[in-house]
């Protein structure tokens, strides 16, 4: 879908000023995205990828740039900080240095784009881009426009003492392009936490690139708990050397039509875990789309989507999983499990395995259901009443996933979050 | 006789599930104090009784009554059932992901006592009395931090049910296969649990298939079930009886009756 004219303008001024204080590897990139984007626009239903999730709401919108950060209230912030964290925070997309301590010296680079940009440019020239492997109008528009950001790189052999966490504040009705990009050098291990939150009715158009080389760990979180209103795109593009490992489990509790995408490519004998719990309650459409690339022998991939979806809610999951040529001895699991609870909503789930080798395990499975009639007996027979009953069977449905959660301050707060969701039956978590 | 009604009383009950009749016509009164034993061939109707004192969906009562301490048991919902004192163990305890056994407990117990009109039980007093309970039960507290039943073993969640009887204090206890799956130490441990509580405050309907349990928790009556009735009913010689010989016997004697 072309944008009109009038509609680019605005974007293609950002862009000029923008350059001018660029360097001209960066100013290539981002008059190549914008050109690609101003031929092509946000992606249209008619591709197949984009089948389920219609984001003309978003191109008619035209959301202008965010001037300026919006005002937060500090104490709230400080709320939506996780304790034992290091923080980096960016409101409506600019980088709010007296709410951040991003600053770690030695092993560890962990600053902002500005900064990075400064300080680190080798490190952005080399790698900025690298991890994206796919193209359309939402990775062209951030690539064109991305400001704020997080740079973090850790050295060989690093291991980050605390997790780091990256919140995202949206505060306007703006487009809000921010991008991160993240390198473990050999054998490095961290946790990272993506927030999303905020009051705003804008569009974050996010991209996070992840590079990480042989036997590195990461752990992955994202938390997109935006306004009733807001439009959310994230990407997360992730290439994984031999013997790495990436965790990722994401929480879609917030905004009014959220895409998360995921492309991973595997390298030998590394390993995989996502996760996923979509909350498509009032009229909140949930889209996850990934793509686990098996490309060479030995990786094991687990993914698991938990749904949701009451009321009027959409949720949509497309999981594909490509086992290439020569990539023998692959261990890949999909599962996607999904509670219908109104008649109103709806969910579409999409599982693909594309497999070009012949000695692989790979499993998938979809199920699509309401609550177990035998759990609320059980439950009832204990004298608790059939509405809280549904509510408890409900509570641990999606407590299920936050028990996994192994940053201790995260899980408490989603503990936190999920029991003010259920304060009428008034839970203790089980940790 | 005394002015009190009696416990349980079921009068020509007649239950089907999708149309298909499977109690017909039985008759049982449990008085205070007293255990009766239910025992007879796999799918006589065991569970299905269980189920229809506790008002699991499904079960459509065709005819007949069932009163519990004189009120009319089947007009009421699952839990009311449940917060006026009658307790069902399952013969399969149903795991439920993401929810602690130790909320569970608690919710089950408050409910209880809101019914009563008694005050919410206070944190403090309730883990020290679960984990009275948990101890007499010889299960170790991480069993309460863990979601209900969730990878228990077989003989775990047997137990579990009882810890859970044993913590409610039920006045009508239905306990559906309480001794299947257990090993010899469990058995005597789950069998510890139900005399603890036997007391002329409460009665049992104890569905089993072996003598075992009953040498550990003697029953005053043994009822035996076949294709949806009592066919039989004597004291505990008769589930003796029925280890020795079988059940072929009453099958042929019913044959010869009809
Ligand atoms: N939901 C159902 N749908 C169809 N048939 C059912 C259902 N529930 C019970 N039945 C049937 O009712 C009959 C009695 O079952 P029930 O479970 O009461 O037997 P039981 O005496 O408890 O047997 P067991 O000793 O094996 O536990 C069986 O033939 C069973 O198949
Ligand atoms: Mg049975």
């Amino acid at each position: 879908m072309t944008l009109p004219a009038e509609a680019l303008k605005p974007y293609q001024a950002a862009v000029e000023t923008r350059l001018a204080n660029e360097p001209d590897w960066l100013a290539d990139l981002r008059r190549q995205a914008l050109e690609r984007f101003a031929n092509k626009g946000f992606p249209s239903p008619r591709e197949e990828e984009w089948k389920y999730t219609n984001v003309s709401p978003i191109e008619r919108k035209r959301f202008p740039l965010a001037p300026a950060p919006g005002v937060v209230d500090e104490q709230w912030i400080e709320q939506q900080r996780l304790p034992g964290c290091w923080h980096l925070v960016l409101i409506d997309g600019f980088f709010a240095p007296h709410l951040s301590h991003p600053a770690l010296a030695g092993d560890v680079v962990f600053c902002d784009m500005g900064s990075a940009l400064r300080r680190h440019e080798a490190l952005l020239t080399q790698n900025l881009g690298q991890a994206v492997d796919v193209e359309h109008g939402f990775i062209d528009f951030n690539t064109a426009l991305f400001q704020g950001g997080a740079l973090i790189r850790l050295s060989p052999g690093t291991r980050l003492e605390h997790p780091i966490q990256l919140l995202h504040v949206q505060t306007q009705a703006a487009a809000i392009p921010t991008r991160h990009l993240i390198l473990l050098e050999a054998g490095a291990e961290a946790a990272v936490i993506e927030s999303y939150v905020g009051e705003g009715a804008g569009l974050t158009a996010h991209v996070t690139e992840i590079l990480l080389a042989e036997n590195t760990r990461l752990q992955h979180f994202k938390i997109q708990e935006e306004a009733r209103r807001a439009f959310h795109f994230g990407g997360l593009y992730v290439k994984q050397a031999a013997g790495s490992r990436f965790e990722q489990t994401q929480f879609a509790l917030g905004s009014l039509l959220a895409r998360s995408e995921i492309h991973l490519h595997l390298g030998e004998a590394s390993q995989c875990q996502l996760d996923g719990l979509h909350w498509a309650n009032g009229r909140r459409h949930l889209d996850s789309h990934t793509r686990i690339l098996h490309e060479k022998p030995g990786a094991v991939s687990r993914e698991s989507y938990k749904v949701l979806a009451e009321d009027r809610g959409r949720s949509v999951f497309q999981g594909r999983i490509v086992v290439q040529p020569g990539a023998q001895k692959t261990d890949a699991a999909m599962s996607n499990r999904n509670l219908l609870l109104s008649d109103d909503a709806e969910v579409d789930s999409k599982p693909q395995l594309e497999i070009y080798a012949d000695d692989v395990k790979c499993a998938h499975g979809v199920t699509v259901g309401q609550l177990d009639d035998n759990a609320l007996f059980y439950l009832q027979a204990r004298g608790i009443d059939a509405d809280s009953a549904r509510q408890l069977l409900l509570y641990g449905f999606v407590n299920e996933l936050i028990e996994t959660v192994t940053v201790a301050p995260l899980r408490q707060y989603l503990h936190r979050q999920l029991d003010n969701r259920f304060d009428a039956i008034d839970l203790e978590s089980t940790s | 006789m005394s002015n009190q009604p009696s416990l349980l009383k079921i009068e020509n009950l007649h239950a089907s599930v999708e149309n298909k009749p499977i109690l017909k016509g039985i008759n049982l009164a449990l008085d205070y104090g007293q255990i009766h034993a239910i025992m007879g061939p796999n799918g006589s109707g065991k569970s299905t009784l269980a189920n229809v004192l506790a008002g699991r969906e499904g079960y459509e009562v065709t005819e007949g009554r069932v009163w519990y301490q004189g009120k009319d048991l089947l007009a009421m919902a699952p839990e009311e059932r449940a917060r006026e004192g009658v307790f069902l163990a399952f013969q399969y305890p149903v795991e439920i992901p993401g929810v602690s056994n130790i909320y569970f407990l608690k919710a089950a117990l408050n409910a209880i006592r809101k019914h009563r009109g008694e005050p919410e039980v206070d944190a403090m007093d309730f883990i020290q009395l679960v984990k009275e309970k948990i101890q007499l039960m010889e299960m170790e507290d991480q069993f309460l931090y863990r979601a209900i039943n969730e990878g228990f073993s077989g003989g775990e969640k047997k137990r579990n049910e009882i810890l859970q009887m044993l913590l409610l204090e039920p006045t009508l206890c239905v306990l559906d296969e309480i001794d299947s799956g257990l090993d010899i130490d469990a058995l005597k441990i789950v069998a510890k649990g139900i005399n603890t509580l036997r007391s002329p405050e409460r009665g049992f309907l104890m569905v089993t298939h072996y003598q075992r349990l009953l040498d550990y928790v003697e029953p005053d009556m043994v009822h035996v079930f076949a294709d949806g009735r009592i066919v039989k009913s004597g004291g505990p010689q008769l589930a003796k009886e029925l280890e020795a010989k079988g059940y072929g016997w009453i099958e042929q004697a019913l044959e010869e009756h009809a």
